[in-house]
């Protein structure tokens, strides 16, 4: 970022600030001739959108907390005067709430791209890091986001997570009485969700700029998982990606406007618009859709793990499950390491492509089956053999971290990639026909 | 100045001023690794340590206000006029922010209780370790799993398997002294501190 040899401006103002502080200097150089690949498919619009997401979240956000208040006795009350008397109260409501589940399926759609396309891999690693960073901060401000309108589904989605933490032994119970500032969710665990919610994306903004600048040092990876080489193989960010990004999010708000102004509650749960009550659990707690999966194999643990043929538990299901869900997503942190294949693009390495394919299959199914109840009968295996919803989620939930663990590094070794082309420009020039539409 | 020269005034009690003067004197460049050094590790490690003292008692204050507050924590009881209970009913009552389920449980409620082998439980008590008077149960009624108020208080409501209470959040069902017997919550339904004023009234708390 430092000003290096710089071109002057001829706008004498920019000339002016640029001279003292080369912002447009730097821009010009991230933001305008910035060399990326010119192969680009429509995947790479995801991370303009989760920018473009996370600014509006910002945006909708701040206005909304100028006329809620984060107390037990009023919350939910105040989130219905922005409903129907604050102006435009319901537009500023809906555009968050929609929001947050659109944030989610660009930064789902971002990181699925990352892994088909091999983007985690070496040199790439810490912008990953950065990227599992920003989907964690993500989680937790939503699920703090989702706890302020105190509703049913609010209090207790935030009952049965913050019940996560007693699950480990000896200081669970003394983390999670600290974490809620009472014996059971109530006014202290609103204020501070409050505080923190408003501070998190603020700290997710930091966060993106890590990942922004490490990507500004690596350079982007393409479609065909070849590092440019030569002028050919690259175009100026602006005007082609800018105008390649605009076209995207204009797209993916058409679809997002049709959920604000069409099925603005089509994503949510009835039961939030009713009022907390610490007396009644919902009949089926579920948290929001974004979470389904992992709420699947938290629920997949069903036995104690111990020392065979004596009394001894080591982990108890319930410690099992919250331990699966959080390394569920620390397995990501890791992948860069687990799947050391020289090939990067899933394009030239048909057997990765399958056991990934399958793995959104399975994480699909996840949300499908922790969405459902669980301990569903589902069919009749024998006479007295059920198999259930939780069978479901055992299953995929061995998958989910096979695919990981087992899968990646026996691929990296074992698999052997379909000829690379020399370079991005010969990948372009030379399947016009073949390939186009190989993602 | 080598540690090794024998009239090195600095172990014997030298100063690190005149420690170091010995050294610009004898045109070292090498530090000591002397006295002056270990006098000044020695001020390093307590400054060190102050240092970490200090920075602890700024965060502490930070971290524990967020525990419960002195409002929060005021102990509060709870009493319960049981006297419109009927055998077979069941009644819920607030305390600390939670429910307290109190069951006048029947008397085959009471046997199966009674009954069961108690080495095959997950969480093992008798059911004589759980009440006061058999005919009463009183436990808290927050699932020992992720916190949800099982169902079996109204009734209609589902019960499990075991005559109990189920819970609808992940499926875990209590017997009729509220001890876990199916699914995943690992502990048996809280028994609170409680006493009986009169045979009719009792103090949760
Ligand atoms: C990473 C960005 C953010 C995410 C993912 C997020 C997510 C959420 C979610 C899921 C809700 C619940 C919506 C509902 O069901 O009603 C919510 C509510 C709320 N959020 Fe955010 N939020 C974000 C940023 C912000 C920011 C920066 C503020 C600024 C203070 C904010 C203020 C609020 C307020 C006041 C509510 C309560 C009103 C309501 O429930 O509609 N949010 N947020
Ligand atoms: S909270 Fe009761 S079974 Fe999970």
């Amino acid at each position: 970022m430092s000003a290096g040899p710089r071109k002057p401006f001829e706008n004498k103002i920019v000339e002016w600030v640029d001279s003292r502080l080369p912002l447009f200097t730097m821009l010009d150089k991230e933001y305008g001739v910035f060399p990326t690949p010119k192969n680009f498919n429509y995947f790479w619009n995801f991370g303009a959108i989760a920018m473009f997401m996370l600014v509006t979240m910002i945006v909708s956000g701040i206005t909304l907390a100028m006329h809620y208040a984060a107390n037990t006795g009023i919350a939910f009350d105040s989130v219905e005067r922005i409903m129907r008397d604050v102006n435009y109260g319901w537009l500023l409501r809906y555009i968050h709430m929609n929001g947050a589940s659109f944030f989610f399926v660009a930064v789902y759609i971002h990181i699925f791209r990352g892994m088909y396309y091999g983007s985690y891999k070496q040199p790439r690693e810490l912008l990953w890091i950065f990227g599992v960073v920003i989907f964690l901060l993500m989680m937790a401000t939503a699920f703090m986001g989702y706890v302020l309108p105190w509703g049913q589904m609010s209090y207790w989605g935030a009952t049965v997570i913050t019940n996560f933490f007693t699950a480990f032994p000896l200081v669970g119970e003394s983390v999670q009485t600290l974490l809620i500032g009472g014996f059971s969710v109530d006014n202290p665990t609103l204020n501070r969700f409050f505080a923190l919610h408003y501070l998190l994306p603020f700290v997710i903004v930091g966060v993106v700029f890590l990942h922004v600048w490490a990507l500004h040092v690596t350079g982007s990876n393409n479609p065909s998982g070849i590092e440019p080489k030569t002028k050919e193989d690259t175009l100026p960010f602006h005007p082609y990606y800018t105008m390649k990004d605009s076209f995207g999010i204009l797209v993916f708000v058409i679809i997002y406007a049709i959920f604000i102004f069409f099925m603005p509650n089509a994503l949510g749960h009835p039961d939030n618009y009713i009022p907390a009550n610490p007396m009644v659990t919902p009949a089926h707690i579920v948290p929001e859709w974004y979470f389904l999966p992992f709420y699947a194999i938290l629920r997949a643990v069903t036995i104690d793990i111990g020392i065979p043929f004596t009394e001894v538990t080591i982990i108890t299901a319930k410690l099992g499950g919250v331990l699966l869900m959080f390394g569920s997503i620390a397995v990501l942190l890791v992948m860069p390491w687990l799947d050391s294949h020289p090939v990067r693009s899933a394009r030239y390495r048909p057997k990765f492509k399958f056991f990934l394919l399958l793995f959104v299959v399975i994480v699909l199914v996840l949300g499908k089956v922790g969405g459902m109840p669980a301990d569903v009968p589902l069919f009749h295996i024998t006479e007295n053999m059920i198999f259930t919803t939780t069978h479901v989620a055992q299953i995929a939930t061995v998958y989910y971290f096979a695919f990981f663990l087992v899968v990646l590094p026996i691929l990296s070794r074992v698999e052997k990639a379909l000829p690379v082309p020399a370079s991005i420009h010969e990948s372009v020039t030379n399947c016009k026909s073949s390939c186009e539409g190989n993602a | 100045m080598s540690s090794h020269d024998p009239h090195s005034p600095c172990c014997g009690g030298g100063s690190c001023a005149s420690d170091q003067e010995n050294q610009s004197h004898n045109g070292h460049s090498e530090p000591s690794s002397c006295c002056g050094e270990s006098r000044r590790d020695f001020l390093f490690m307590t400054a060190g340590a102050m240092a970490a003292v200090g920075a602890g008692s700024v965060v502490w204050p930070f971290v524990h206000q967020m525990n419960p507050a002195a409002d929060t924590l005021a102990m509060s009881t709870t009493e319960v006029d049981l006297s419109s209970v009927e055998v077979g009913q069941s009644v819920t009552v607030m305390w600390r922010g939670k429910p307290v389920f109190i069951r006048r449980r029947t008397v085959k409620e009471i046997q199966e209780a009674a009954d069961v082998d108690v080495s095959t439980l997950r969480d093992k008590q008798a059911d004589a370790d759980r009440v006061k008077a058999p005919e009463w149960l009183i436990v808290i009624g927050v699932c020992t799993h992720l916190g949800c108020v099982p169902l079996g208080q109204k009734t209609g409501d589902m019960r499990g398997d075991y005559d109990g209470w189920f819970c609808p959040c992940h499926g875990s069902a209590y017997d009729s002294s509220g001890r876990i017997r199916k699914g995943p919550a690992p502990k048996n339904l809280e028994v609170p501190t409680y006493s009986f004023l009169s045979d009719t009234l009792v103090r949760i708390g």
